[in-house]
Parts: C-alpha cells; structure tokens; sequence
C-alpha cells in the first residue's frame, strides 16, 4: 500500500516538476509565494496576497522590470508552520537559484525558514513580522526585517502617548493586551524598558490563541482600569477585543492596535463597536494613492485582478500587499543595475539589493506611491531600514490617518536587537560577517 | 505464488516466535531497510527529505508512542502533542544548559523527561477510563504549553518564546544537510520500532493487552493495574518526547509552545486510527496517509483542474482538497474500520493462496 501510494505520489511529483522547470527560463523573475487563503486567518491573506499579485501583475502589464517578466506560484500554507515549510521546499525547487524574495507573511513560518533560506541563499523579506534581531544582517545575511519591528512599532506608540500628555507619562497606567505568541510577546522588552525610563505602569494580559473569547481579560482591564491599552492581535482576535471593549465600557479612543490590529478585516466585523478605534500603521489605506489607482485601472480595467472581492482594493492589507510587491520588485530593480539590466537575477544578488536599497521619497513619487508607506533605506546593521509609523483612526466607514511618521525609539531598541543577534549567533556557531566589508 | 510458505519449516521455539515468520517477508523488509538507507538518499530530492520524509518519519514514531498508550493499553489520549513539546524544549534544554553533553544523550534525556511528565498525567487513568480519561489528558496538553509559555526560563528567556534548536554534531560529524538529518532520524525511528515491536510481543506488551481487553479480568489474573498503565504511559510518552525532539531538532529547526496544539494532538490520534489501532505498521501507515495524501492532492489538482480549463483559484483547491480528505477518511473507515492494517492483512492473507484460493 505504502509503496504504491508512494511511487504515485512520486511520479505525480515528477510530472510537476517537469512542468514546473518551464518556468524558470531567461527573462523571467520567479516568485515563490506561501499565500494563506483558506483557514482562521485567510480573510486577511486573501488582500494581502492579492495586492502583491496585483502588483506583479501591474508591472508585467508595464513591461516587467527592463523587460524581465515576473512570474509567481502559489502555495496554500494554510498559516500552519509545518504546510508553510513543506510550500517552501516544494517551490523552492521551481526557483532554483533565481529566486524572488520568500513573503511567507507568518511569524511562525518566518521563524521556520531563517536557517534554511540562509542555507540556500534565498532572501527571506519579513517585512512587519517576523524574527525581529534579524534587523542585524551580520548575523542574517538572507533575513530582513523590513519597514518595521514589532519593538519599534511598540516604542513609537509609546511616543505618540507620551506627546498626547504633554511629555509625560509618569504615574499612568498602561495595559499591553497581546495575542500569547512570539508575535504578540516579543515587544515586551521594549514596552518593559519604556515603562522603567518613562515611570508608567505596564500591566501584561495576554490572550490565548485564537482570541474569540476575552471575557476574563477585559475583566481585568476593568478591574485595572488603565489609562490606555496597546493591543496586539491578528485575526478574529481583534473583532472580539472590540466588542469585549464595548462591553466593559472601555473607551476605544483609548485603545491602539497594532498595524495587524487595524484593518477593515478587524473594525467592518465589530460593527458600531470599532468606532474610534485607534491603531498604527506603515502604509496607508484608501485608493487616492496614485498607484493603487493606476492598478485599478490597468490590471482591473484589463480583467487580471487578483481579488475576487474588488471591494478589498485599496483596503489597508490590499496597500500593504502593494508595498511588498513594491520592495521585492525595487530590489530587483536594484539588483539589475549592478549585476546586469534584463538578466534574472539570483537569491543572492536580490539579497545584496535589499540590503542596500533607497526607497526615498523621490522614488516613491515616481511609482506614484507617496505617503503608501515610509522611505526606506536599509544596510547591513540595519535591515530595518525605516521604523516608523502612522496612528490611524476609524471613524466607522474608514481609516483616516492622524499623524505623520513617528520614528520608534531606536536607540533603546537596536542594542537590544544587537544583543539578541549576537547570542543567536553563539548558539548557532555562526561568526557573522564584518559589515564594513559587506559591500 | 511468490508469496508462499511452503517448506519453510520452523525447527525451533525462536523461529517460530520471530517477527516475521515468513521469509518472504523478511526478504522485502530487508530491500525495504536497504532502499531506505541506502536507496533513497540517492534518488530523493531535498523537497523529499524536508517536506515529506523526514515529518513522515517523526509523525510515524509519535504515532507509534500514541499507539502503544492507546492501541496496545486501551488508555485513550488527547495529550500527544504535549508531551512532544516536554521532549522538544527538554531537548533544547539540556543541550543548552549541560556543557558538551551529546546530542543522543539529549533526545534520550528528552524522552526520559516526557516519561516523567506522561506517567504524572497517567495517574489519574487509574481511576477515570475511556473519555474521561480522554478528558483528564486533555488538562495534560493545555497544561504543558501553559507551562511553556508562562515560564520564560523555558525557552532561554527568549522575547518571542520561540526556541531555535541547536546544531545537531555526533562524534565531530555535522548533521546540517536534508540527507544526514534524515538518516540520522531513520536511525532512531527504524531502532525504536524494533523496541516497540518486541515490547509488544513481550510480558508487558501482553500485560497491557489484558488490560486493554478487560481490566477486571486483568487484574483478577494477577496483572498489577497501576503498574501495567503507568509503564503504558510512561513508554508512550517517551516515544513522543523522541519525536518531539526529532520535529524541533530535524524538522522546523525553531518551535514555539503553540505549535504543539490540540489540533497536533487530533491529528495523531487520526493516524493511530486510520492506521491501525494496536499495531506498528498501522502508525506508518496512518502517518503516511495523514501526512501524504493531503500533500498529493494539492500538487495534482490544481494541474488537473487546469488540464480540463476548470478556473479554479488556490483557495477552492484548498477547500477541495479538504473535501476529497475528509470522505477519503469516512470511506476508509466504512470500508475498514480497523484500519490501513487490517487491509494489508487481508491482502497477505489473500497473497497466501493465490492463485488457487479454497
């Protein structure tokens, strides 16, 4: 039985793989993509992803970047960390070595695929999520955490309370509610070290996966009754904080998310109840940005959009999906201009341009994505590259941006990522690389 | 015609009680050992060893850890995945805290820490039977990643709570390559069966049968209860702390307390029942069709539906594919409801006179 059902599985395998070596012709840039789609967290995949494709898509219909097309497979990885590597490896053999950056848009997965992206010299883009020391590229030189760190993100909305109370927040009281996970915990050094050098009060209430029952939490939210809570949930966690919130009377001007706390996936569900909410973010949303328009447009106009649902385009995730697809094709771009215009570059090549990419202001104008999300340049020590957020606000229809970027508070926090870095480093044997060397 | 025992004749208590009694047998799982020691790390691809042989390998031998506690002791378990993360983190900690302790001693001390922790959790099985021991095991998987995830000391104080597995280095060589790794896990998976197959076959195998049969009866032939479902537990826990350490060590490389959730331990369980309840080939054979089928159904749908122009997107496949998994599970369990096993049995059977049955 056994046998059988394996040399099946192994000639169907074949059968793949032969047609999947079409793909990887000249001219031709593969995207490996671990997309979520179905499972507790496929509403949200289904924008994220689709914005990336759409993107794509947007610049093949352009003429590709100087001609090379990008090309794409999906995988579902269901968001389970054992499917998002079994996606990895089975793509990975269609890419070979010309491969696009890995968006695998899970924490979990990320954490996975760090030594075995390493090991085959595939970048890995985590870009809002993901190993958060991995912003030390010595010790990861195929990891980079994007944009923004959970830290970062943590420290900037310390910030923008600090600046709603004249300067201060000492004596207050702030409860950090956070989904109990690597995602949800790994900001807590930084809000631990902020409460010591700003004298508040953190109280931690954590909430177990998935979050659709937070009764006790909010409980204790009441009996606490802090001044602001910083929330950290994805999923139907966040619907449910919203009504829970309603319930106890917790105001929600007084309660910030995190940027994978405020979608319309999250506040449209909670109804009423999401109203006032605050959250930040690093793109933002809506369809007056230039580019999401002229995607619209041209990819929408000719019939290839991804979304099934064209009510998601221009959603926060739906911009967010964009500006990934923006990262990986400007290193690219990068990337050809030094190792040759209109070849298909490698894992390798694509990884020295993340790491050395410039997304000022000037280049955002020209793809007409100005304000979509933060200039960004990153190095060697720093694969971060910007950390900075918007605080955004629902106003019951939509998310209206309130501030301008605030810079998270990185002298606290890259030592700490440093510190981290270099103790992975240790326990792996890794001797990470002298980043005045790296070019 | 092949497959015919006549004129072997057993001259011996020990032949006859060997595991595989016909020499038929012993020939195919010997090119079956040799294909995969030797064969497959020729042929396999590293998608082969990382995505599918590997998991397949550890799934199988927490498979079987489930299948001695539940298969063999009739002690019904919801804890599986639990006692994979005590072997996991145990693992991890030793290597971490013990200076230059080998890695071997250190899945063994793994497993020997989730023996501990599964003969805890099997103490009330003395009292509570059936689902409310499944209940009672149940406290024991929401527990233990509580434990995990509360205690930072755990995983190394590690902001994320995630622990990354050390190097794995036996006697100066580095496992560190897809091929190696798999070895290394077929090693221990294929000596550890043999353990398992000859435990079952001795004392406290049969001990564990009469109590899984009746209890009472058991117990009025003179097998001491509590002794016979704590050794239960505890040989089954060990099984899965191995395999816990293996998935951390071998597999993902990086794990956190909730990967290890019920919905890991459901799906053990369903390998121990499609597979076979109360038999090792049934936790191979379970783990593959678990692990496999859904694998084999996402990489030929999606060509097929294209082949016949049907616009399917990656998320309908996804749904089909669990639609196909699910009726593929009741069908199975209709047709045979002892499982995998009991099918290859009565194909050896059938084998046995072919081509002239009675």
């Amino acid at each position: 039985m056994k046998r059988i059902a394996l040399a099946v599985a192994a000639a169907a395998t074949m059968a793949l793989g032969s047609i999947g070596t079409a793909h990887a012709q000249a001219k031709e840039q593969f995207f490996p993509i671990l997309s979520y789609r179905v499972g507790p967290y496929g509403a949200n995949g289904q924008s994220l992803f689709g914005g990336m494709i759409d993107y794509l898509q947007y610049v093949n219909m352009k003429g590709g970047v100087n001609g090379v097309m990008m090309t794409w497979e999906e995988c579902e990885t269901e968001y389970n960390n054992a499917k998002g590597v079994e996606c990895y490896e089975r793509l990975k053999g269609k890419a070979g070595a010309n491969s696009a950056p890995v968006f695998p848009l899970s924490t979990g997965i990320s954490y996975a695929l760090i030594d075995k992206s390493a090991a085959d010299k595939i970048p890995l883009a985590m870009v809002g999520y993901g190993r958060t020391d991995a912003v030390d590229g010595s010790v990861f030189p195929f990891a980079f955490t994007m944009v923004g760190t959970y830290q970062m993100q943590a420290t900037a909305i310390v910030k923008y309370l600090k600046d709603q109370n004249k300067g201060s927040l000492a004596g207050k009281k702030i409860a950090y509610m956070y989904h109990d996970s690597a995602y949800g915990k790994e900001p807590i050094v930084a809000l631990e070290a902020e409460a010591r050098v700003n004298k508040f009060e953190l109280v931690q209430i954590p909430v177990a996966h998935p979050g659709n029952e937070q009764g006790a939490q909010w409980l204790k939210v009441r009996q606490e009754r802090p001044d602001y809570v910083i929330f950290w949930g994805w999923g139907v966690m966040n619907q449910t904080a919203l009504k829970a919130a309603q319930k106890v009377g917790f105001p929600r001007e007084k309660m910030i998310g995190s940027w994978w706390a405020g979608s319309e996936e999250d506040t449209v569900p909670a109804g009423e109840a999401a109203k006032g909410y605050m959250s930040a973010t690093w793109n933002v949303a809506g369809k007056d940005v230039p580019l999401v328009a002229d995607i619209e447009k041209v990819v929408y106009g000719a019939g290839k959009g991804n979304l099934s649902d064209k009510s998601k385009l221009g959603s926060i995730l739906y911009n967010r999906g964009v500006s990934y697809g923006i990262l990986a094709v400007e290193a690219i771009r990068k990337a050809q201009d030094k190792y040759g215009k209109g070849k298909t570059m490698t894992g390798e090549q694509i990884a020295w341009a993340l790491e050395n990419l410039d997304l000022n202001d000037a280049r955002l104008k020209a793809l007409g994505a100005t304000g979509l999300l933060p200039p960004i340049k990153t190095s060697c020590e720093d694969h971060e590259g910007s950390g900075k957020v918007k605080l955004q606000q629902w106003d019951g229809s939509k998310w209206v941006v309130k501030t301008d970027w605030i810079d998270g508070n990185r002298q606290l926090v890259h030592p700490l990522f440093k510190a981290s870095a270099a103790q992975f480093a240790k326990d792996k044997g890794i001797t990470p690389r002298d980043c005045k060397k790296a070019m | 015609m092949l497959y015919r025992e006549a004129g072997q004749f057993k001259t011996s208590f020990a032949e006859d009680m060997q595991i595989f009694p016909i020499r038929q047998d012993r020939i195919a799982i010997g090119l079956l050992l040799a294909f995969a020691f030797l064969g497959v790390p020729l042929f396999a691809s590293e998608y082969w060893f990382s995505a599918i042989l590997i998991p397949f390998l550890i799934f199988a031998l927490a498979a079987l850890g489930l299948n001695i506690l539940t298969g063999y002791c009739g002690q019904l378990s919801l804890g599986t995945a639990a006692f994979m993360a005590v072997g996991a983190y145990a693992a991890y900690n030793f290597q971490l805290r013990v200076e230059g302790i080998p890695i071997l001693v250190s899945f063994l001390l793994a497993g020997f820490t989730a023996a501990a922790v599964g003969v805890l959790f099997g103490l009330p099985s003395l009292r509570i039977k059936g689902f409310y021991l499944a209940v009672a095991t149940l406290a024991a998987q929401f527990f233990i990643v509580w434990v995990l995830t509360k205690f930072p000391w755990l995983s190394n104080n590690s902001s994320s709570g995630v622990i990354s597995a050390q190097k794995i280095q036996i006697l100066g060589f580095s496992f560190d390559t897809p091929v190696s790794k798999y070895l290394l896990v077929l090693g221990i998976v294929v000596v550890m069966a043999l353990a398992a197959k000859n435990l079952a076959r001795s004392g406290t195998g049969r001990a564990w049968m009469a109590v899984r049969d009746m209890d009472v009866a058991a117990q009025v032939i003179g097998i001491p209860l509590m002794h016979t479902k704590l050794t239960a537990f505890a040989v089954s826990s060990f099984y899965c702390g191995v395999a816990g350490a293996l998935y951390a060590f071998c597999y993902l490389g990086s794990v956190e307390p909730d990967g290890f959730n019920l919905d890991l331990s459901f799906r053990i369980l369903f390998m121990v029942i499609i597979g076979g309840v109360g038999s090792v080939l049934g936790s191979f054979l379970g783990a593959a069709f678990i692990l496999l089928l859904p694998i084999f159904l996402d990489s030929t749908l999606q060509p097929a539906a294209q082949a016949i122009g049907l616009p399917f997107s990656n998320a309908t496949v996804s749904h089909i594919q669990f639609m196909v998994f699910g009726a593929l599970i009741m069908f199975f369990l209709i047709v045979e409801p002892h499982g995998l096993t009991r099918l290859w049995q009565i194909t050896k059977e059938k084998l046995r006179l072919w081509p002239f049955p009675h």
